[in-house]
């Protein structure tokens, strides 16, 4: 079927490989496409078109054009509910990333391979070539590019393409018009571009499965062992691309032109949760010393995010009720995969319940614990809900000890990663001052029938303070004095 | 012929041997569902009605069925022998737990009626001994029943008098919902006379008088009926004299009084018990000292007679001294009557010495509305449609009355301040105190939902809807006290048929044609983002000390807000001043004002987006095509066959550049205000109204006055009227479309021009939106004009979206005017939550 009659495919990708080795047709046999004709290839995304724009002895280039589908790209997935803005608007279509990777490995298959019948001398020997990707999506930048590419002895020319000419001031994207040269295997060049492409788009289109770890390493026989980015490179290559549609959190974001809302835990793979930093590690301590010590048995974790502190409370049999309580339901979802809540033993199980609440309503599931901990949550609310919170916690839930845990702001100082006057996370609404989270601590302590104290976690610095301040709050009289 | 009567709402017990013919009783008497009987809750656990070891279990059932009717406050009636105290009590219990009154209707029958019985029984033959025991059980008991807690007992000790009784049912005592006012409902007096007649006055009473010149009754004045809401004694100047006129009110019908807690410590006084004389107490006790034994006899008798709370109007008011929560109004309990008498209290006391209470009225979500007193309060104030009244006369405060159904209050200052408080209610110098703020429950969102709508009816929200939206809620939108409104999606119109093109006014103007509408306005749709705006005069606008509920806000149509808070601030009071200068605070006489509208440019709000997506898939796309269009035009100059690749690839670079065209009109700098824009198309609410019945030729009159008076910050909005049974007015009005669009405007709305308009099969689309067809290309991706792609699009479903656009239209004007009647604000924002959760409903976002 000529793709005229189909015609769905409404944009293209491009890529060309010259070469100024002599002959220089002979790269049609090495590639195993005949220059004096343009052939179309059917993939899986679309048509591949192979042409070539010149055929001399000096100089031979074959270009690669996709042609993207992308209204198949969402309805051929023949899934009602994958409606997301961006499937119809976005750079795929024409930008080099995973779908040209697919197409190349397709079209050139035993040119990868590194055989050619009429050729088979030439297939072994590097030649002169030259690639060329107008726009290749390149997510870290020109040097990225040229991270990955000249380890492997290319000459990299990566120029970032501005998103807007008219917009100078909202700079390049992540598009890169890339130029390589060098001289290589034709086999090897393919192969470089094959892994090249995903690795530098950082996501894959399609879901990646267990057999992409052996793509990668066939693709990168010979050269990926010894790249100095090897890490990263297969970090990179197996990376899925976020899932876009689905969900009911995504479609909020869509409907109001966010980006993505559905923030509430990291983007981590749950079964192998980075190494906590040792603050982390000081915080956690400090809030299961308050809690020991107020003989605390039945415990809420307000923000309990992915759960890193449920499982040191479930380490202790002390703790004989334990409350993960999120607003985020994709965060209880990640605590329950890091728990393996499926594979706990029933005994464990029946002490720690995951609930979904938000602390600026009240929720009468919360009342009557021993103690509650906000480790770095409050820094997370917008400064005018603080009072719902406040009444949430200390009257409506009321719970005999509240600890409270956040940024000492004074502190930031010391961080020299950090810009001046910017906070440690990107959704923290406000930091304090240890005399403001005094302030707030002790006006919510008087209003609400409660002592509190302050501890230090972290290193105290005797100019700023230590890095992270912890509020334990102990209810005096059972509920606030109210009219 | 006896009767026997029984509570409306109880929870009656029968009590008999086997055979004494209960079931029978309980099939004539009661209705079969109100009717729970032990031996079917044993066929219900076992298969059979008669396995004694099922009895456990099927005692757990049976209870777990009664406790659900009598929390939902159906009378249940229990068919078991329940003829010893250990099986009564855990009934006795269950009447108690329900706040409801257990009755015990005890058939005691001759011993040789129920062995005459059982034999008689084809399923169950019971041993003689057990129905001996049954009934030795029974005997022993029967003394002591009004012992275990039945409020009622009664005892047919016939076989005649089990046949010939009759049941008939007796109204609780505080169940007055046939009384529906109007009412003059009177916070606390205590002994604040004189106030007390001004206050009476004031409310169009005539006070009658004795020979001695003291007031012993006061008139009302057509069809009116004071209610005193308790605690008429201690402290003040003239607590006998109080209690002779609002004794003689009760009397004549012209009031209903219920008892506060100093009514009912002076009772047990006045009985002679052992009670501290203190909190004014000891004033009241030394003014009766000089009354006589008869009027001092009257007095205890008229307090301890006084019932506990009412439930007035249908069940719309309830008056109770202290208050009542929702599961306990209409229930008579002695948690009830303290509950009423004394509040939520806790058993603390705070640093004053004073009971600890627990703030109820946050929590309350009852249909009723409460009033109350007890607690002094400096100014009466709604908080989930409860009001405290006892604005502390005796203290040197006011004497305070509500007018019911009216919500009007009438007050009197006291004449000097006669009692000391013992902690200081009225604020000093110092900061006002904080606002009884209303709570929001999780309990109010959560879960799967159904908000009844005036509009629509039951509009149901699901669970994961929620979930999502509680997220949304809590982390990214403002505050739910400046969030009264979130707007509707909107519908595009059906899709065109016309070549070229996705959407066409055509089938806008034949949709309202086939709906019966004839007069619609198209307004010009803004590049920008739809925006709420919440405008309160100038002085009340922008000042950050201020509580959110009463600052000013904009936000988006997920309720986040556009601007910093600088920003924001800047904007609002400028606004302010624009819609003051525009006099149209005065013209809705509000000092607020909620305007809907769009806020320019698009690029405020979605600006990482565009740059992210947009602008993005631009740069990608003018990188890569011209690129390829040369290498296809040098192949071709070599002889190959890429016509048919080069002829698209042409094609593709033209509509890569429209697309970039298409976002760039909406972009541009802005420097603080200066290059933002807001321009409001309607008016959703001010004090005490809602705008949705007012002809859009009003709205956008209100939206050009403001425009005029701020024309660098405010525009106007393009409209075309036209009736679309007229085709030469139709063809005019796209020819206006075309022409709004052909240089990439983004389209107009279409609306009945009357506003909100019911057709054929309800509420119509309150508006259709039209998109240019360049700014389409945003929407459908640059190449989306390709006759091949065109085909594939229009295969669009606008089905659901044009459901839950009518749904969340009504929900937004439901919450608009629970708003305007002063409804608490979880209802508000029930309506509000249940819009942004709908938005997270699976629906094409392209349309």
């Amino acid at each position: 079927m000529a793709p005229d009659a189909r015609s769905g495919q409404t944009a293209a990708v491009l890529l060309t490989l010259s070469t100024t080795h002599r002959p220089a047709t002979d790269l049609g046999f090495l590639l195993h496409k005949n220059p004096a004709r343009a052939q179309q290839v059917e993939v899986s995304t679309g048509t591949a078109h192979v042409f070539y724009p010149e055929a001399t002895d000096e100089r031979c280039t074959v270009a690669l054009l996709l042609e993207v589908d992308p209204i198949a790209l969402v309805r051929g997935k023949g899934d009602g509910e994958g409606f997301a803005l961006g499937q119809y608007v976005n750079d795929r279509p024409y930008a080099a990333s995973s779908l040209l990777a697919v197409a190349l490995g397709k079209v050139f298959a035993s040119a990868r391979r590194g055989v050619s019948k009429e050729r088979p001398e030439l297939a072994d020997t590097p030649l002169p070539l030259e690639v060329h990707l107008p726009a290749l999506s390149c997510r870290g930048g020109a040097a990225l590019a040229e991270r990955f590419f000249a380890p492997l002895g290319w000459q990299v020319q990566a120029t970032e393409l501005p998103l807007d000419e008219q917009f100078p001031e909202w700079g390049a994207g992540r598009h890169v018009d890339l130029r390589l040269t060098g001289t290589h295997r034709v086999a090897d060049a393919v192969n470089h571009l094959y892994v090249g492409l995903p690795v530098l788009d950082g996501a894959k289109h399609y879901w990646v499965s267990a057999d992409e770890i052996d793509k990668l390493l066939r693709a990168g026989q010979g050269w990926l062992a010894a790249h100095p980015e090897r890490e990263l490179i297969a970090a990179r290559y197996l990376a899925h691309q976020k899932r876009l549609t689905g969900t009911a959190m995504a479609r909020l974001a869509e409907v109001d032109d966010a980006a993505d809302l559905d923030d509430a835990v990291a983007e981590e793979p749950a079964e192998a949760p980075e190494r906590p930093t040792p603050l982390a590690q000081l915080r956690q301590g400090a809030v299961l010393a308050a809690l020991r010590s107020a003989g605390a048995h039945r415990v809420l974790d307000l923000g309990c995010g992915n759960g890193a502190l449920l499982t040191a409370l479930l380490a202790e049999p002390a703790f004989t009720e334990v409350v993960g309580v999120d607003v985020s339901t994709r965060a209880l979802e990640v605590a329950a995969r890091r728990l393996r809540l499926d594979r706990m033993p029933e005994r464990q199980r029946a002490r720690l319940t995951l609930l979904q609440s938000a602390l600026t309503y009240t929720d009468a599931r919360l009342a009557g614990y021993d103690a509650a901990v906000l480790m770095e949550v409050v820094e997370h609310l917008d400064p005018d809900r603080l009072p719902a919170l406040e009444h949430a916690v200390f009257t409506a839930a009321a719970p005999a000890t509240v600890l409270v845990t956040t940024p000492n702001v004074e502190h930031n100082v010391r961080y020299p990663a950090l810009a001046a006057g910017g906070m440690r996370h990107r959704d923290h609404r406000f930091e304090w001052t240890r005399a403001e989270f005094a302030a707030w601590a002790q006006g919510v302590a008087g209003r609400r029938g409660y002592a509190v104290r302050f501890l230090g976690i972290g290193p105290d610095d005797p100019e700023v303070g230590p890095p992270t301040q912890l509020a334990v709050f102990t209810r005096t009289s059972a509920q606030e004095v109210a009219a | 012929m006896s009767e026997l009567a029984v509570p409306e709402l109880s929870l009656v017990v029968l009590i008999g041997a086997s055979g004494s013919g209960k079931s029978t009783f309980a099939r004539r008497h009661f209705r079969p569902t109100q009717v729970l009987s032990s031996d079917v809750c044993r066929g219900l656990v076992s298969d059979d009605e008669n396995d004694q070891a099922a009895t456990a279990d099927a005692f757990a059932v049976l209870q777990f069925i009664a406790a659900t009717r009598l929390r939902a406050g159906k009378l249940t009636v229990v068919d078991a022998t329940s003829v010893r105290k250990e099986d009564r009590a855990s009934l006795v219990q269950l009447a108690r737990d329900h706040d409801v009154l257990p009755v015990a209707i005890v058939l005691d029958v001759p011993e040789g009626v129920c062995l005459e019985r059982n034999a008689a029984r084809a399923d169950r033959q019971l041993d003689r001994a057990v129905i001996a025991r049954q009934r030795a059980d029974l005997r022993r008991g029967l003394s002591g029943l009004s012992r275990e807690g039945f409020r009622k007992v009664h005892r047919l000790s016939s076989v005649d008098e089990v046949e010939s009784v009759v049941v008939t049912y007796e109204k609780a005592y505080n169940d007055l919902r046939d009384q529906t006012g109007p009412f003059d409902v009177v916070g606390d007096v205590h002994g604040c006379r004189a106030e007390l007649e001004e206050l009476l006055g004031r409310l169009g009473y005539t006070v009658t008088r004795d020979a001695d010149g003291r007031p012993v009754d006061a008139v009302p004045p057509a069809g009116r009926r004071a209610v005193f809401l308790g605690d008429l004694v201690d402290r003040g100047p003239d607590s006998p004299g109080v209690l002779r006129l609002v004794m003689g009110m009760v009397r004549a019908g012209h009031a209903l009084c219920v008892p506060g807690n100093h009514e009912n410590k002076l009772v047990k006084a006045l009985r002679g018990r052992d009670v501290q004389i203190t909190h004014g107490l000891e004033t009241t006790l030394a003014q009766l000292a000089g009354e006589s034994e008869e009027f001092r006899r009257d007095v205890a008798d008229f307090c301890h007679g006084l019932v506990s709370h009412y439930v007035l109007d249908g069940g719309a008011l309830v008056v109770a001294h202290a208050g009542l929560t929702e599961e306990l109004q209409g229930r008579a309990s002695g948690r009830v009557r303290s509950f009423a008498l004394y509040g939520d209290t806790t058993g603390e006391t705070d640093e004053f010495g004073l009971p600890v209470r627990y703030p109820w009225a946050q929590d309350y979500r009852g249909r009723a509305m409460v009033l109350y007193g007890h607690t002094p309060v400096p100014e009466p104030e709604w908080v989930n449609n409860t009001m405290c009244l006892d604005t502390g006369c005796v203290f040197g405060g006011r004497l305070t009355a509500l007018r019911y159904p009216e919500r009007e209050l009438v007050d009197v200052p006291a004449e000097r301040t006669w009692y000391e408080p013992a902690r200081p209610f009225l604020p000093d110098a110092g900061p006002a105190p904080e606002r009884p703020a209303e709570v929001l429950d999780v309990a109010d969102v959560l879960g799967k939902r159904a908000v009844e709508t005036r509009l629509a009816g039951r509009v149901t929200v699901r669970e994961e809807n929620a979930a999502a939206a509680i997220e949304v809620m809590s982390r990214f939108a403002l505050a739910p006290q400046a969030l009264a409104y979130l707007p509707p999606t909107m519908s595009p119109v059906a899709t065109s048929t016309r070549e070229d093109l996705l959407e066409h006014p055509a089938e806008a103007f034949s949709y309202y044609r086939g709906e019966g509408v004839a007069e619609v306005v198209c307004q010009e749709k803004h590049m920008g983002s739809r925006a709420v705006a919440l405008v309160r005069r100038a002085d009340a606008t922008g000042d950050p000390g201020r509580p959110v509920g009463e600052r000013g806000a904009l936000y988006t149509r997920t309720g986040r807000a556009f601007l910093g808070a600088d920003l924001t601030t800047a904007f609002l009071a400028r606004l302010a001043t624009d819609v003051a200068d525009a006099g149209v605070f005065d013209e809705l006489d509000s000092d607020w004002v909620l305007l809907d509208g769009e806020l320019l440019p698009w690029s405020v709000k979605a600006g990482d987006l565009i740059r992210d997506q947009y602008a993005s898939v631009g740069a990608a796309a003018r990188a890569v095509l011209p690129v390829a269009g040369s290498l296809l035009a040098q192949a071709a100059a070599r002889g190959l066959d890429v016509a048919g690749l080069l002829d698209r690839q042409r094609t593709r670079a033209a509509d890569a550049q429209a697309f970039t065209d298409a976002y760039r009109r909406y972009c541009w700098p802005t420097d603080g205000l200066t290059g933002t824009a807001f321009a409001a198309f309607q008016v959703l609410g001010a004090a005490g109204r809602t705008f949705a019945d007012r002809p859009h030729a009003w709205h956008l009159s209100v939206a050009d006055r403001l425009a005029a008076a701020d024309p660098e910050l405010l525009r106007s909005t393009a409209r075309h009227v036209l009736d679309v049974t007229d085709p030469a007015a139709e063809q005019a009005a796209t020819e206006w479309w075309t022409a709004l669009t052909a240089d990439g405007g983004e389209g107009m709305v279409v609306k009945p021009a009357a506003n909100l308009t019911r057709g054929r099969r309800g509420v119509v689309q309150p508006g259709l939106k039209v998109r240019g067809r360049e700014y389409l290309r945003l929407v459908y991706g640059p190449d989306y004009t390709a006759p091949a792609n065109l085909t594939r699009l229009r295969e669009r479903n606008l089905g659901r979206k044009r459901g839950l656009a009518l749904r969340e239209y009504a929900l937004g004007l439901e919450g608009l005017e629970r708003l305007a009647r002063g409804e608490p604000m979880w209802r508000v924002h029930e309506c509000v939550f249940a819009v942004l959760a709908l938005e997270s409903e699976p629906v094409d976002p392209r349309l």
